[in-house]
């Protein structure tokens, strides 16, 4: 019995679980530095002015020089794109909230036939490419008069969020008790009562976030937004169409004025956004 | 009040009817546009899509892309999940930063590393300041084909293993703690622990993940615009040229037809061979 | 006026009956508990009454109008909720308050009712505190005033001592029925402790499988259990019971003769509580397994034939684990039961 013990003396052991825990924390260092890092080096860039974006060899810190940025914001167009992007992305959010919070509650809520088929809709967009429906869309919406409008783009990005919204506010709804509705019912309330002075207050915080998860998921998209939009372009579309013939510091100051908001939204809620990721992927 | 048995049918029926018109119907159609020439069946799109002489690069370099990266971030995110999953404090603000590359549009994400990567940019700047190279190297050229498509795995392991990383942190944190507890009273040490616990446990979340990122992965797109132009050509890339400035939507619809078409094929795959039988589950 | 009437009212989910056409009459201020094992449709009935779920079958009244298409509402009911269903996002006088602003009663009013029902349940002190910051017993106080502070015509409470610690839910117990015989309202309370509901209920309604099997005051219950489902379910430890064969005009029990009813069978069920055997000379004999000495007094498990058999007897009684006991039953206490049916035989 004792030779085991013996085998490995006691402070090996302690060294050897000192040194996997120091590894570990290298590596958790190196991989965050890894993610950091190059968003760093893109806000370098953008605050840097035209001449140091293009120049070289280049620092590694920033003249924090706004330049690059004032040369990009008054660049013909791209204000609008902005405007637009956010015009898009608000709508998305609203029509996604509009559709598939309701959806999620009746899920969460009651049961029915139907129920099921219901989910595998959902799940079933998962499946395929949906940025591709922006192809038969656009004839629909050229029949219209949807083309190359706010709205038409709004509709295609719904799709595209209107699953997570779903799947997000059903759990949301299944997490608060059905038990405090019905207590409120037993108090005097009709059932939209119940739902606006108990259920609402309980669900807001997740619904937000949901909502700005919408919101970002519009703010990203690339290809549909490419596809669909001309004059009224979006920052994506826009940027992605002059890729070829825009200066560097337009592109770096693009792609940082893509990534701010969205990371800033998204640290807003980071608290329900792990958590519904995870639903939502399930 | 409402009839309780209508309400749930009510609540489903925007976000039901919005999904019919939106998105089946529209998948109905692209399938009819890439299969029909002049109203009526024909395979005319997908010859002429077929016969360029960039089809096959494209279908090659998106299915090789895919076949090298999807594998490269399923390791990555195992390695990270496990990492956080056994993290105690620092773990919610190791978990933000991982998962930032998320809320980044593809397109940004693209501009990021052409930051890092282009003649002038960070790459180049920081080997020249190393002594490792005598001047400019240009990375990011035609004539080095290999190397744009590194340096789109590199980008694309960036960003988008952050997507994997989500769903299996949320399947790990569903394994109980116990199970390893067991594992390690009967002998096993951590490497056989996690081949023997975590892994077949973790089944449906890495048969989830492998499907999502597999699909998008064949969606690349803005990421490979950014970092190469058109230098390499991938199927989504080929799609919105023949819709946007060929202006030859059938042909697109092709394309279409076949991203849609591996897509599947390779859910199909992922649900048939990954599949937990129904008396192993938890 | 709050009578309650049940008339012949079922409840079936698609694949199966909840609720067997149950009748059931509650006198205006009666205190009836609604006693039963799980899934036996107690809850259900509780809901059918609230307004929270609604009936396939039959007529539920109260006060003398037919509320069976009624919301809870407008039923004029309060209920006290199993998990204490308490908002999170209002404060405790918030949460009291709740049913009263919704019935749009003047602040001084709700003021007045709010701080009664709270010091009623000894909370005076919590009004501004949230539920997260509350012990399960101060919860489940709140819900209570809650409830009460409606004023309702009629109570219903679904299980609300059962998720807490044994000690606090002898005190609760204690204490709900001091509050509740004040406010003297119709009450309906669900429960699966038989003790609770012996010691709450002016009248029992024991279920069993989407029945009520018998119904009537605690002690009726007791002594007159109507089957035999009901004299096993209630009493701890249960009753005893026994085969009886018919022998010369009485009944043999385990070797020992006793006088039964006259019915034309070969063979009934002969039951006894532990407490009405006494230690004799003659009767029911039989090896004793163990003993546990319980303080107030022994508890003797024993084999009568090959039954389980359990008796208690008094504290300074010397019986030790294997040795031969003898217990004679009280003639008056004895309870006979149709086997078939299992309902009892007089």
């Amino acid at each position: 019995m004792t030779a085991v013990a013996d085998a490995i003396p006691a402070s090996t052991a302690v060294d050897a679980r000192k040194a996997g825990r120091l590894l570990n924390m290298a590596i958790v260092a190196v991989l965050c530095a890894w993610v950091l890092l190059p968003i760093y080096l893109i806000a370098v860039n953008a605050m840097s002015a035209p001449a140091d974006v293009t120049g070289w060899p280049k620092r590694a810190w920033p003249g924090f020089h706004f330049g690059s940025l004032s040369f990009f914001i008054n660049y013909a167009g791209v204000a609008r794109a902005m405007l637009n992007s956010v015009l898009v992305a608000a709508l998305t959010m609203i029509f996604a909230i509009g559709l598939g919070a309701p959806a999620g509650y009746a899920l969460a809520r009651f049961r029915f036939p139907g129920k099921e088929p219901f989910r595998l809709l959902v799940l079933m967009t998962r499946a395929f490419p949906l940025p591709l429906l922006a192809l038969p869309l656009a004839v629909l919406f050229i029949r219209t008069g949807l083309d190359d409008s706010i709205i038409g783009l709004a509709l295609v990005h719904t799709v595209l969020a209107l699953p997570f919204a779903v799947l997000i506010t059903y759990a949301l709804f299944m997490g608060i008790p059905r038990e405090l509705e019905e207590a409120a019912w037993t108090l005097g309330c009709t059932r939209v009562q119940a739902f606006r002075k108990v259920v609402l207050p309980l669900a807001l915080p997740g619904i937000a976030a949901s909502g700005v998860f919408a919101f970002v998921t519009s703010w990203n998209e690339v290809f549909a937004a490419a596809v669909l939009t001309v004059q009224n372009r979006t920052l994506t579309a826009f940027l992605i169409q002059s890729l070829n013939i825009s200066p560097l510091p337009l592109k770096f100051a693009g792609g940082a004025v893509l990534i701010l908001p969205a990371l800033i939204f998204l640290f807003a809620v980071r608290r329900y956004l792990f958590s519904l990721w995870g639903i939502a992927n399930r | 009040m409402t009839n309780p048995r209508l309400l749930p049918y009510l609540l489903l029926l925007p976000a039901t009817l919005f999904l019919a018109f939106f998105f089946i119907m529209p998948f109905v159609q692209v399938a009819w546009m890439g299969l029909s020439a002049d109203g009526a069946l024909s395979l005319d799109q997908f010859r002429t899509m077929a016969s360029h002489w960039k089809f096959q690069p494209a279908l090659v370099n998106t299915l090789l892309l895919a076949l090298i990266v999807v594998p490269m971030q399923l390791a990555l995110a195992l390695g990270m999940a496990s990492i956080v999953t056994g993290m105690g404090r620092g773990r919610e603000v190791v978990l933000y930063i991982w998962t930032i590359p998320l809320g980044i549009s593809d397109l940004a994400a693209g501009i990021v590393w052409l930051a890092i990567l282009d003649q002038t940019g960070f790459l180049n700047s920081a080997l020249y300041s190393l002594g490792l190279i005598p001047g400019q190297v240009n990375w990011l050229t035609y004539q080095s084909p290999w190397l744009l498509f590194a340096a789109v795995i590199v980008a694309e392991v960036w960003r988008a293993t952050a997507i994997m990383l989500v769903i299996l942190v949320a399947g790990m944190g569903l394994i109980p703690k116990e199970y390893y507890e067991a594992a390690e009273v009967f002998g096993a040490g951590a490497w056989q622990r996690f081949v023997k616990v975590t892994l077949p446990l973790l089944k449906p979340s890495i048969q989830t993940a492998l499907i999502l990122r597999t699909i998008l992965a064949f969606e690349v797109f803005a990421v490979v615009i950014a970092l190469a132009g058109t230098n390499l050509p991938v199927l989504m890339g080929e799609t919105y040229t023949w819709q946007f400035a060929m202006q030859r939507r059938g042909v697109a619809a092709a394309y279409a037809l076949v991203i849609l078409g591996i897509s599947i094929a390779f859910t199909v795959v992922f649900l048939l061979a990954l599949r937990t039988r129904e008396e192993q589950r938890a | 006026m709050a009578e309650i009437s049940i008339d012949k009212v079922a409840k079936s989910f698609a694949s199966f009956t909840a609720l067997h056409g149950i009748d059931l009459f509650v006198a205006d201020r009666e205190f009836l508990v609604l006693l039963g094992a799980s899934g036996c449709g107690k809850t259900t009935l509780l809901r059918l009454i609230a307004g929270l779920d609604f009936p396939t079958g039959g007529d539920i009244a109260i006060g003398g109008r037919r509320v069976n298409d009624l919301p809870p509402r407008l039923r004029g009911i309060a209920m006290v909720f199993q998990n204490y269903a308490i908002f999170p996002h209002l404060t405790v006088f918030e949460n009291i308050a709740f049913g009263l602003r919704m019935k749009r009663l003047p602040k001084a009013e709700v003021e007045t009712r709010v701080t009664r029902s709270a010091s009623l349940m000894h909370i005076e002190q919590l009004l501004s505190r949230y539920s997260g910051q509350l012990s399960g017993g101060q919860r489940q106080r709140v819900a209570v005033a809650r409830a009460l502070a409606m004023e309702p015509d009629v109570l219903l409470m679904d299980e609300p001592l059962s998720n807490l610690d044994a000690l606090l839910r002898l005190e609760m117990r204690a204490e709900l029925k001091g509050v509740l015989q004040e406010s003297r309202t119709t009450t309906v309370y669900v429960t699966h402790d038989q003790v609770e509901a012996m010691s709450l209920g002016d009248r029992i309604a024991v279920m069993d499988q989407g029945r009520i099997v018998q119904a009537a005051t605690p002690i009726e219950v007791y002594r007159n259990p109507a089957t035999r489902f009901v004299g096993g379910f209630i009493g701890s430890p249960p009753m005893n019971f026994l085969a009886a064969r018919r022998h010369n005009g009485g009944w043999n029990v385990a070797g020992v003769e006793l006088d039964g009813p006259s019915v034309d069978r070969s063979e009934i069920q002969f039951g006894i509580r532990p407490e009405d055997l006494a230690p004799a000379e003659e009767g029911l004999s039989g090896n004793v397994r163990v003993v546990e000495p319980l303080g107030a007094h022994k508890l003797v498990t024993m084999h009568v034939g090959d039954t389980l058999f359990r008796a208690i007897v008094d504290s300074d009684h010397t019986i030790q684990p294997g040795e031969r006991l003898t217990l004679s039953p009280r003639p008056d206490r004895v309870r006979w039961f149709d086997p078939k049916t299992g309902a009892s035989i007089n």
